[in-house]
This record gives C-alpha cells, structure tokens and sequence, in this order.
C-alpha cells in the first residue's frame, strides 16, 4: 500500500476554446522526488496552477486529495496554509528589499503589531543554513546571482513548513554549478522528508534525480515511469514525450533553393545602459535568401535582445559593428526604418509588446502597414475589412469576424494575428521569436506551414527558438547563443539536440 | 419583429456607447417633468450649451490625452492665462481680435509642445508635470492681472464668440431661420454620409443592417438633429460658441475615427511598447495630442473670456478636473487605448445638464456636487462592469 501525500485525479481544465488539461490523474508518495515532463504547452504548468490554487476550485473539474483529504483552494493562500509552496520560473522575489525580509515577506513574523526584525534575522540565518546559502541575510536580492536568488525562493518556501515543493524548471536560468548545487539540495531536502515535484525539461537532471517521472502530453497523462524498476532512461521519456514522428510535427518542405546573402552582420556589439553590460558580443552572423536560420540558446543568452538591436534597436543599446541588407550597410535607428528597409520583427512576448489587445483583428493586422489601405492620412475601413478578410482565411484565424477584439482569442490565432500583421507590411526578412509558445500542436502545425511557404515564395526567416525540436525540424542552419556570444554554428545535417546544448552551455 | 430583435442585438453590442445617450435622455427627462418642461425650454437648453461649450472643447483634448495614458492637470489655468494674455492683447496692446485669436491658439500649441516635450523627451510623469504647470499658469494669471485686476474687454466681435448668436437672416414662424437651414443642411449631410457609407459596404460584399433597420435609424437620428434645431431656433438661434463646439467634434471625431494619425493615438494607447516596435513614433503621437490639448486650451480661454466679456484674476479654476470628470463620465478608459470624442462631449453636457436641472429645481450647490460626484462614479462602475462582461 503506497502513501499518496497527493492524489489529482481526472483533472481537466479548460482555457477559451483550447483544452489545456484532459483528465489528468497524478499521484505523488510522500518523500519522493517526482518529476513532471513533456513538451512545451503540454499542460505541466496549468496542472500546478491548478495544485496550487491559481485557478481556484470551481475552474476545473476532478478531485484534488491532499495529505488524505480533497482539498477547494480558492486562491494560492490556501495552498500554502495546506503546506504546497511553489517556485516560479520567474521568480517572485522583491528585488529592493533584503534577503530576510524577502524569506519572511507575507509571513512576518510578529510581536504584537510590530514586525519583530532580530528574531526574523536570527530565523533566516536557519533557514539560510538548511538551503546552504552562505549570503549575509541583509544583502538586497538584486545584488544575487540567480542561483542564489532560487535559494532563497526555496528557503522562503522551507519558512513556511512546506510539505510539498514544487519547482517550475528551476535549472533553466542557472549555470551548471549552480544547477548541481540545487540538484544537491533537492536530495538534502528529500532526507529531511520534503516532498518534491520538479518540472524540467533536461532529462540528464530528471534521470540524475528523479524517484518517479510522469510525462504528460496535450494535456493527458502519458504515462508514471519508476526509477526502481528502471524504468527512467532518455529513450523512453522522448518516446513518451513525442508519442509522434518527427515528419508529422513538421511539414516537409520544397526546398525553394538558397540565394544570396540577404542580412549579414558583424562583430555586432549591444550595450545595455540600463543593465551596464553588454548583451550581445561580437556576434558574426548572415541570413541567406530562402533560408530558416535557427537560434538556439537558454533563457538569457541574449537571443531576443540581438533580434531587437537589428530591428530598430527599441531599447536603446549603443551599438556596434556592422550591418549590412543585400550588401548594403544600413543603420536602423527606429523600428520604422527597419520596417521600410523590409525586415520584421514577430515578438516573443505578443500580448506584452506584440498586440493591441483591446483593438480588434483588422486593426492589429493593418497596424504597422496602414498607409497601404489609406490614401492622403484618411483610412478606406473597407479595404481594410477586405484585407483582414484575406488573412483570417489564408491563415485559418478562427473568430466570428475581423471586428473580434484580438484579447478576446486563444494564443494560437494573436499568433497567426501577429503574423498576419507582419506579412501584411511584405517584409523580405522575418525575424520570428518564440513563434510557438504557448500555442496547441494543431496551431503550431499551420504556423510550420505558414513559414514553409513564405520560404517558397523567397522571404528569409531568423527563427528564435528554445524548442530544441522546433529548431532541428524547421531551421536550414542553426547558431547557437550562450551569454550574448554567438558560441556555434551547425549546418542542419550536423545538427542535433546533444551538440546544441553542448554550445548553449558554455 | 426581427426588427426588434437587431435593434436589440445592435444595442447589446454598443451598450456603453448607447448607454450614455440613453443616460442622457433619462436625465433630461426626468428634468423636463419635474420642471413643467422648463427645462427643455428654448432658452434653458441654449444657456446649457453655451455653459458647455468651454469644457467642452478642453473634454475633447482630455479624451486624446488619456488615449495615450496621460494627464493634464495644467489645463485650467492655462486656458485662464491665455485668455487674460488675449483681453491684454486686445485692451492694452490695441491687437484686433481676429489676429489676437491666431496668436494665442499657436501659442497654446507651444505650451502643450512644452508639456509634451517634458513628457515624451524626458520621461516625466505627466500628472506631476502638469501639475507643476497648472501652478505656474496659476501664478502667471495671477502676474498678468495684478496691477489691472479683471480686465474688462471691449471688443464686441470678440465677446460674441461666448455671448454672441449667428445672424437670423429672417423668421420663420417665429424661429430663427438661419438655425433652421443649418439644422437642415446637417439633416443632409448625416443622410448623405449614411448613404455612401452603405454604397460603399454593398459594394465590399460586406454585410449591411437590414433596410428596415437602416430607415428606422435614419428618421430617429434626423428626428432628433430636427428637434434640437427646432429649440434652438425658438431662442436667439444657434450661439457661435455651439457652432464652434461642433465644428471642433466634427474635426476631432473625423481626425480620430478616420486617419491614420487617430488609429496611431489609439495604437500608443493601447499598448506604447507594441506601437513602438509597430513603427509608430510614440515621441511624436505624444507630442501631437498635448500640442492639441495646449491649443484647445486657449480656445477654452478665449471662449470663457469672451463670455465673462473679461478676464478675471481666477478664470480656469477646476475647469480641468471638469474635463477629465467629463471624459470619464463619457466612456474613457483610464487604463489607456478607449474612448471617443463623442462621448466626452455628451459626458460634459450630461454633467451640464445635472448642475443646469438641479438649478431649476432649487438644489443646494452642496447636493450638487455630491450628485455629480455619484453620476461620476456611476458612469466608472458602469464602464468597468461592461468592460468585464465582454472579456
């Protein structure tokens, strides 16, 4: 008889129009290390969110036992008083204040009405202790590393008397001492018998650590694998986590042959003022006519900020080096003039800075381009309507008409809304970031299509993408970036997922 | 009966907007029967407009400023400096009004260049700069009309901008003739626009409100053009100040629904960092719309000058707060990107009509306040609740 400290069963959840959790059945013993797999958009985060009351009891449907009895969080303080503590990707730490009061933020501890601050000292030093952080407690966490930030997370969840840990791909942002510090940690913690569910998407770390792995995929679970039994090894998890052929993810394409060079740049240098270092260095790359070129790299290798320092340089960064448009040197100096010289920018972040989310579809679509459906500054709103039209079919944007505010869709259709935009102003060069994140297979799959055929008819694509295998599916040649340096580069026939992480981490 | 129903779909869609008029309608109403219908009087409701028209033209610049996320707190008292700068003008320096009148509209789009560039180019926070502007207006009006104190002008052409009516050219019946032509040459024009607008949409393909519908909307919207024209022209007709409220909505309203400039406010509005990377010049549009807020300052001043026919020591005290007020009652969005030049003008005659109704009736000014206070809140909650259920 196994001693569940958590049992979710048939667990579905469902978000405007895109199944993100079909009865989903996850259990959890106490003391084990269990991990949480599958690709990106396969439901691991909304299944925690739901855990950890995010989305409240009443937004999904199925059963939550915890500690042996169903559990209705109707908000994350619940949770938490339940004794589940959740670390985010994004961590949720107060940058200006010190590291006690940030283990203590929410959980003061009082005298009265006042906070007691020598006593909080004196608690955090023990807490700091048990993660093995060795930091003077007064320090501002802006003045830490992000490892270090991470244990910090962890020992403000340890002050709360957590029963169960959850961690969001805690390793993603963290070197590799860093990472096997945590790794360390997290065995120290099982021993002190703390619970652990850790989402991750590096399978070396899961077979190191992982007790227990469940893969889930399209918001199903797949299948619970057990290390006792030697079950956990890379060849059955990518199996499980695929569950397809790699053809059927990607559509083949006709190779429309490669031309010229269209972008090229060199020793190409961005300096962030505000951060007061560089974030991209001495980068050499070019972009051929008819060619996806895929950048890979972890979070913060200075992918996005490179892709904003071509187009337009929005943020601001001195720049250096060179830059060249069919030969030609070019210095863009605003969005617009990038725009004019052809090339375009699809965001990471579209409902942050790529869409007019309170707008409807046929503004979002006209918006960087609205002069060809106007004439002296006055807008002709039915040629607009038309050309809205035609990109709502062409790229199967379902919503009941163009007039739909964009706010109102599911991530799939902003994506294709935010493409429709950019094809819209005709560019030669199309620099797509993250173009899949977040979005259901079904949409990814028309989005492949998309980019297939602009590569056809002659468009250059730079495709920004930490997929692992969006990159080798979809990409002719693909850079690799770790800390703003461009660390590799890999002709696809030479490509695969272990020599991309190898130049990634360096 | 399927008449109904589109009439009722076509309301649910366009509640907030509908909802204002119709707030309206219940107000002026609900004023209409408790004063014996004083207060639709021919000269009740000329008064009312022409009490508007000074806030007004400011609600309409307000309306773009909060567009884009900003404030103008500075709005006020500028409108009171400008107009005492154009009683000087004319009074001390002998400048004819129709070359004063220029002046001060371009030196009103300085100082909102002023605004802008302390916004857009460096990044101040626009509550705090322009309150620091609304100080040194306040103190400049002071400056300017110490030694005089108010300033009485002269000028009759000037002073009918704010009293003044234009010419009858005749009687009709008793009605001012002029009026009535103009209410019947704006009768055709919205007929006319009407028309090609659904030509133009029959010849996209695209599809139409029923012909039925299309009537109905049709004889309502120039029934009720009709009626006001007809109250109106039963007074002294239609004042300048009306006329010059209505050609600024109509240029605002073109400006902001129709232009490429109007969608790029919006744009900035509604996401600054996603306009930016759109290729909007977000530094330009900024400067833009406090330029056009600095000029319909000064026309604000001009207009309230001319209608006290002086320039006094406190001209512009709360008139901004009146326009924001204004603004929001009508439907803008203070988290940015919503809202439409029509609706602040209707929110500003709304709250004219409150203060104008409870006058009749005898209401404190105590009440009064208080009243336009909840109407304001009212307005507020409304627009959230709405907002929420379309999400």
């Amino acid at each position: 008889m196994s001693d569940y400290i958590l049992e979710m069963n048939g667990i579905s959840k469902e978000f405007t129009g895109v199944k993100a959790l079909a009865n989903v059945n996850f259990k959890v013993e106490r003391g084990e290390i269990h991990c949480l797999i599958g690709e990106n958009g396969a439901g691991k985060s909304t299944l925690m969110k739901v855990l950890s009351g995010v989305y409240p009891h009443g937004t999904y449907t199925g059963d939550i036992v915890f500690e042996g009895g169903v559990q209705t969080f109707g908000r994350i303080g619940d949770s938490v008083k339940a004794g589940i503590a959740i670390i985010y990707q994004e961590l949720a730490l107060f940058p200006d204040l010190t590291v006690y009061e940030n283990i203590f933020a929410g959980n003061e501890i009082k005298q009265g009405a006042f906070v007691n601050w020598n006593r909080t000292i004196v608690q955090a030093k023990e807490m700091l202790r048990k993660v093995k952080l060795n930091v003077n407690p007064e320090t501002p966490v802006k003045e830490l590393g992000v490892g270090k930030q991470q244990l910090v997370e962890i020992a403000k969840a340890l002050s709360k008397d957590v029963k169960l840990l959850i961690l969001d791909e805690p390793t993603a942002a963290l070197n590799e001492d860093d990472s096997e510090n945590l790794l360390a940690l997290l065995r120290e913690l099982k021993r002190q018998g703390i619970t652990c569910i850790m989402i991750s998407h590096k399978l070396k770390e899961v077979i190191a650590i992982a007790d227990k792995a469940t893969v889930l995929r399209d918001g199903r679970t797949i299948c619970t694998l057990d290390a006792s039994k030697g079950e956990i090894s890379e060849s059955v998890i990518i199996k499980n986590m695929v569950g397809r052929e790699i053809d059927d993810i990607y559509p083949k394409r006709a190779s429309g042959g490669i031309g010229g060079n269209v972008l090229e740049i060199r020793d190409w240098t961005a300096y962030d003022p505000k951060l007061g270092r560089n974030v991209v260095k001495n980068v050499n790359l070019h972009v051929k006519k008819g060619e996806i070129v895929g950048i890979a790299g972890l979070m913060g290798s200075g992918r996005t900020e490179l892709a904003l320092s071509l187009f337009g340089n929005p943020k601001s960064y001195k720049l250096q080096g060179e830059l060249l448009l069919n030969g030609e040197k070019r210095v863009f100096k605003h969005p617009r003039d990038a725009i004019k010289a052809g090339v375009a920018y699809v965001t990471e972040d579209r409902k942050g800075d790529g869409l007019f989310l309170i707008q409807d579809i046929k503004n979002n679509i006209t918006a960087a381009n609205l002069g060809a459906v106007a004439s002296r500054g006055i807008i002709n709103v039915n040629e607009e309507v038309k050309v809205a039209n035609g990109y709502k079919q062409s790229m199967n944007i379902k919503a009941p008409s163009v007039e739909q505010l964009v706010g109102n869709l599911s991530g799939g259709n902003q994506q294709k809304v935010s493409l429709g935009k950019w094809l819209f102003v005709g560019p030669k060069l199309l620099i797509l970031d993250e173009p899949t994140r977040g979005i259901d297979v079904g949409a990814k799959f028309e989005i492949y299509t998309i980019m297939n055929k602009l590569i056809a008819e002659g468009m250059s694509i730079i495709m920004i993408s930490s997929e692992l295998g969006e990159v080798l599916g979809m990409s002719d040649r693909v850079y690799v970036m770790a800390e703003g340096r461009m660390t590799g580069e890999l002709s696809i026939a030479d490509a695969d997922q272990e020599k991309i992480m190898h130049f990634a981490t360096q | 009966m399927n008449l109904i129903k589109e009439a009722r779909s076509l309301i649910k869609v366009n509640i907030r907007e509908y909802g204002m008029y119709i707030a309206l309608f219940v107000i002026m109403l609900t004023f209409s029967i408790m004063t014996d219908g004083l207060f639709m009087s021919s000269r009740n409701i000329s008064n009312l407009l022409d009490a508007t028209g000074y806030i007004a033209v400011l609600a309409v610049g307000m309306t773009l400023v909060i567009v884009i996320r900003h404030i103008d707190l500075s709005v006020g008292f500028a409108a009171g400096f400008m107009g005492a700068i154009a009683a000087i003008f004319m009074t001390q320096l002998g400048v004819p009004f129709y070359v004063t009148i220029p002046i001060i509209l371009v030196m009103g789009v300085v100082v909102g260049m002023f605004n802008g560039f302390l916004v857009a180019q460096l990044g101040i926070p626009s509550f705090v700069a322009s309150l620091a502007g609304m100080l040194i207006f306040r103190g400049a009006l002071l400056r300017v009309t110490e030694d005089t104190g108010t300033i009485i002008v002269k000028d009759e052409h000037f002073n009918a901008l704010g009293n003044g009516f234009i010419p009858a050219l005749g009687k009709l019946g008793g009605l001012n003739l002029l009026s009535l032509i103009l209410g019947a040459v704006v009768i055709v024009l919205f007929l006319y626009s009407e028309f090609s607008k659904r030509q133009n949409k029959l010849k996209y393909n695209f599809d139409v409100i029923s012909k039925r519908m299309f009537a109905v909307k049709l004889v309502f919207v120039s029934a009720i053009i009709a009626y006001i024209t007809w109250i109106i022209a039963g007074y002294n007709g239609f004042s300048w100040t009306v006329i010059i409220m209505l050609l600024i909505v109509v240029i605002y309203h073109f400006l902001t629904t129709q232009t490429v400039l109007g969608r790029h406010i919006y744009a900035v509005g509604s996401n600054p960092e996603a306009a930016h990377l759109t290729g909007i010049n977000v530094k330009k549009i900024t400067y833009i719309v406090f330029g056009s807020m600095g000029m319909l300052s000064a026309l604000s001043g001009i207009l309230f000058t001319a209608r006290l026919q002086s320039a006094t020591t406190t001209a512009g005290t709360l008139f901004e707060l009146d326009a924001i007020a204004a603004a929001y009652v009508g439907g803008v969005s203070a988290a940015g990107g919503v809202g439409k030049v029509t609706g602040s003008i209707i929110g500003a005659i709304v709250m004219a009509s409150l203060s104008s109704g409870m006058n009749l009736l005898g209401v404190g000014i105590s009440y009064q306040y208080m009243i336009r206070g909840a109407v304001l809140a009212i307005a507020v909650i409304f627009d959230v609740m709405t907002r929420r259920k379309r999400a």
